[in-house]
């Protein structure tokens, strides 16, 4: 019994001095590939010891690619960047910032997101230098995410599209059919191999576990953008107008024309209402098995064919952009990207912020394959798939209208609820106007 | 590999933690002098639980009652959440479900897993057919949702069935049918998983229990000329009565809670939500964290009559033995 008396605070101790050299840190990034020309990145000064702390949603190889896309402008400016991806972002940025342990820079997935934490005072507005970056390297469009209340606080980094109509090559080439270059010549492309009866002309799925749905909200903002413009999807996004507004019911019965008719969809797996229970990443398989024609998925589709599947213009499977209502007026595309945003603006922030605006860094993480950027100064060639070469030239086009992702702009209650909901319930039988009065009711108030 | 190297020196330096911890307490606790020993000791070793069901028990509950009455900026509303809840068609439809889903789970498992539990008694292969039945028990709520959503599948028709049971259905000639899809009776298509894990449960309970009744009073009841559904009427039944309502409370209150296998197969969609179902969508993805905490709240007022009645019946069996 004596003997224990002592033996137990020896053993506290023990475990105390195990637990400090645990605290010890992880090295920061990669810079393997870093070579020993500087003079790229002798605007950005010498920051010699100094470290700037990045927190964002990516994670694994893609957050790899992101510290490699960076080692250079590490290695010539003596700045560390201490890069950290969290799946948890979306609301640990909040708790973070709250509990005065922001990070130096965050990236921001969704505008909203960006918007709470500028208006509740924690971001500082970007300095001069990358606000003219951007203005010569994006379009307004982009610049106009960055920016909360007349203030802008982030450049954009990368970026995806949405709205490509994915279809085979091969078989458009058999049966003599043409890529159709505006919305009723889909339609009549639609009704013709609907007409042939030889496979349904299109295929669809929403199903997605707890997110089922929301594929769909991207056929409604397609259709919303090119059928009513730029000003109204701005007014809707932004409940300028009621979400059950003739004009988005009009939307809904457009997309409906496809989506509702038994002849048009859904080829592979049955009626209409199989569009619910079919998973999206499958929902595109019968393109290759010639049950169906044409498949309306984003551009990271491209990752969801089987292994082996050629995606190219020649290919097995290739991509058109969703065509416009109007033709004369020009591209309209959705998609969506990330922000950088600072919560300091001491110098190295300052730097490591021009950097991340920079052609520079949109060339560097675009050449290492899987992402693509609005920047205007990328260059295409650097793209490592066609598909993401033609998205670059539809992004950097200066007649392309670009609009963010319209239910990631609403407030969470409609653009990640209500308006999911409204989408297995449309397609599973109630009216667009039944629908959306529903939505419109789920807007919060105030 | 570094990777789970440090996940084990975390766990290890945990536990080194912990055990420091008691070391150090059972040292205090013995060092205190003799006259008011007893107190320090009771009080030395109720103290870490008490804190730790204060900080995870007792305030989460008090903070969740008071998010009740909040709005999604986190002002107080008074009763809207409440008054949503029982005005708003879906909300409603919500409560619908789980009160169609507390009646009947309880009861088809419990009926089942008894008559399961009476036939095969003293039959021969009986630890073998009652695994059967068990198996599913050991399935999670979520792989069960999983594998009975495979079985449901849908495939239009004149397309090759991958559901079992549209399979069955399209080789007896008749048309596929979308089981998750059309309300109502998907509801009871997704009640059907939650029975089929339940069963077993309830039969292996019952099965023992009905091991229990005296062998004594069935050979009387046999020499009076009572027929097998008098024995099982009036003498296994109610010597198998405390068994009996445990099973029914532990299920009814696991059928409350119930939520993976709603997430999983439907997600809430096709009128299938359930309460715990709702309460994570509101709080979690609608981002009205006070609706959802309201929906918690109501969760709870409908699990404690439960809980107190099953805690009653088990101290009054204890007077009796």
């Amino acid at each position: 019994m004596k003997k224990s008396k002592y033996l137990l605070p020896v053993a506290a101790a023990g475990v105390l001095a195990l637990t400090m050299s645990a605290c010890s840190g992880n090295s920061g990034g990669g810079g393997s590939t870093a070579s020993n020309d500087c003079s790229a990145y002798d605007t950005y000064g010498k920051h010699d010891g100094k470290t700037v702390s990045v927190y964002s949603t990516i994670v694994d190889v893609e957050a790899t690619n992101l510290e490699e896309s960076w080692a250079q402008f590490e290695k010539c400016t003596g700045i560390t960047v201490k890069y950290e991806g969290s799946k948890e972002f979306e609301t640990q940025i909040g708790v973070r910032a709250q509990s005065g342990t922001a990070p130096d820079v965050a990236i921001f997935p969704q505008p909203g997101l960006l918007a709470t934490q500028a208006k509740a005072g924690y971001l500082k507005p970007a300095p001069k230098a990358v606000s003219d970056l951007v203005d010569k390297n994006w379009s307004p469009d982009w610049k106009k995410y960055g920016t909360v209340d007349g203030t802008f606080y982030a450049a954009p980094m990368l970026a995806n599209v949405k709205g490509y109509v994915w279809y085979s090559p091969k078989t458009f080439k058999d049966k003599g059919w043409t890529v159709p270059k505006t919305w009723d010549e889909m339609m009549d492309l639609t009704k013709k191999i609907a007409d042939d009866k030889t496979m349904k002309p299109w295929c669809a799925g929403f199903e997605s576990g707890e997110a089922t749905g929301w594929p769909g909200t991207d056929w409604i903002e397609d259709v919303v953008l090119r059928a009513e413009g730029p000003e109204v999807y701005d007014k809707w996004i932004t409940h300028q107008i009621p979400f059950n507004d003739p004009k988005i019911v009009n939307s809904f019965n457009k997309v409906g024309d496809i989506l509702l008719n038994p002849n048009y969809v859904n080829g592979g797996f049955g009626d209409p209402r199989s569009i619910l229970s079919t998973a999206f990443a499958q929902a595109g398989q019968p393109v290759l098995d010639g049950q169906c024609a044409m498949h309306h998925q984003a551009s990271f589709q491209a990752a969801n064919w089987p292994a082996g599947t050629n995606v190219a213009e020649d290919g097995d499977v290739w991509a058109f952009m969703t065509p416009p209502v109007d033709a004369s007026k020009g591209t309209a595309i959705t998609g969506g990207g990330e922000s950088v945003a600072a919560y300091k603006d001491t110098p190295e922030v300052q730097a490591y912020l021009a950097f991340m605006a920079s052609a520079d860094f949109a060339n560097n993480r675009v050449k290492l394959g899987g992402a693509i950027s609005a920047n205007k100064g990328l260059d295409p060639n650097n793209a490592q798939s066609a598909l993401d070469k033609q998205s670059i030239k539809l992004l950097q086009d200066p007649k392309t209208v670009f609009r963010f992702d319209g239910s990631d702009l609403m407030p969470s209650a409609v653009g990640s609820n209500s308006f999911w909901k409204g989408i297995v319930a449309w397609i599973n039988g109630s009216s667009a106007q039944q629908v959306t009065d529903s939505i419109e009711s789920s807007w919060p108030k105030g | 590999m570094e990777f789970i190297g440090g996940k084990l020196l975390q766990v290890v330096i945990a536990l080194a933690i912990f055990a420091a911890i008691i070391g150090i307490l059972m040292l205090v606790v013995d060092r205190a002098p003799k006259s008011v020993k007893d107190k320090v000791t009771v009080a030395g070793f109720l103290a870490p639980a008490g804190i730790l069901m204060l900080v995870g028990l007792v305030y989460p509950a008090v903070r969740t009652s008071m998010l009740a009455f909040t709005d999604a900026s986190g002002q107080g509303n008074g009763f809207d959440n409440f008054v949503w809840m029982f005005t708003q068609p879906e909300a409603l439809t919500t409560l619908r479900n789980t009160i169609i889903w507390t009646i009947l789970v309880p009861l088809l498992s419990t009926s089942f897993g008894l008559a399961y539990a009476v036939f095969i008694d003293k039959a021969r292969g009986e630890r073998v057919l009652k695994s059967l039945v068990f198996m599913p028990m050991a399935i999670s709520f979520v792989g069960a949702g999983i594998i009975w959503k495979l079985v449901y599948d849908y495939r239009g028709p004149g397309i090759e069935q991958t559901g079992v049971i549209n399979f069955i259905r399209d080789a007896m000639g008749m048309n596929p049918k979308q089981f998750l899809l059309d309300a109502p009776e998907n509801t009871i298509f997704l009640i059907i998983v939650m029975v089929w894990i339940q069963t077993g449960f309830a039969m292996v309970i019952l099965s023992a229990a009905i091991k229990g009744v005296p062998v004594e009073l069935i050979e009387a009841a046999r020499l009076d000329g009572a027929n097998a559904w008098q024995q099982f009427r009036n003498v296994t039944v109610p010597g198998i009565r405390g068994a009996l309502v445990v099973v029914l409370t532990t299920i009814t209150i696991a059928t409350l809670k119930v939520f993976d296998i709603v997430r999983t197969m439907t997600a809430g969609n096709y009128d299938t939500s359930v309460v715990a179902n709702e309460m994570y969508t509101q709080a979690f993805r609608a981002g009205e964290p006070g609706r959802g905490a309201a929906l918690a709240l109501i969760l709870f007022l409908m699990v404690l009559p439960i809980v107190v009645y099953n805690a009653r019946v088990l101290r009054k069996q204890r007077e009796i033995h």
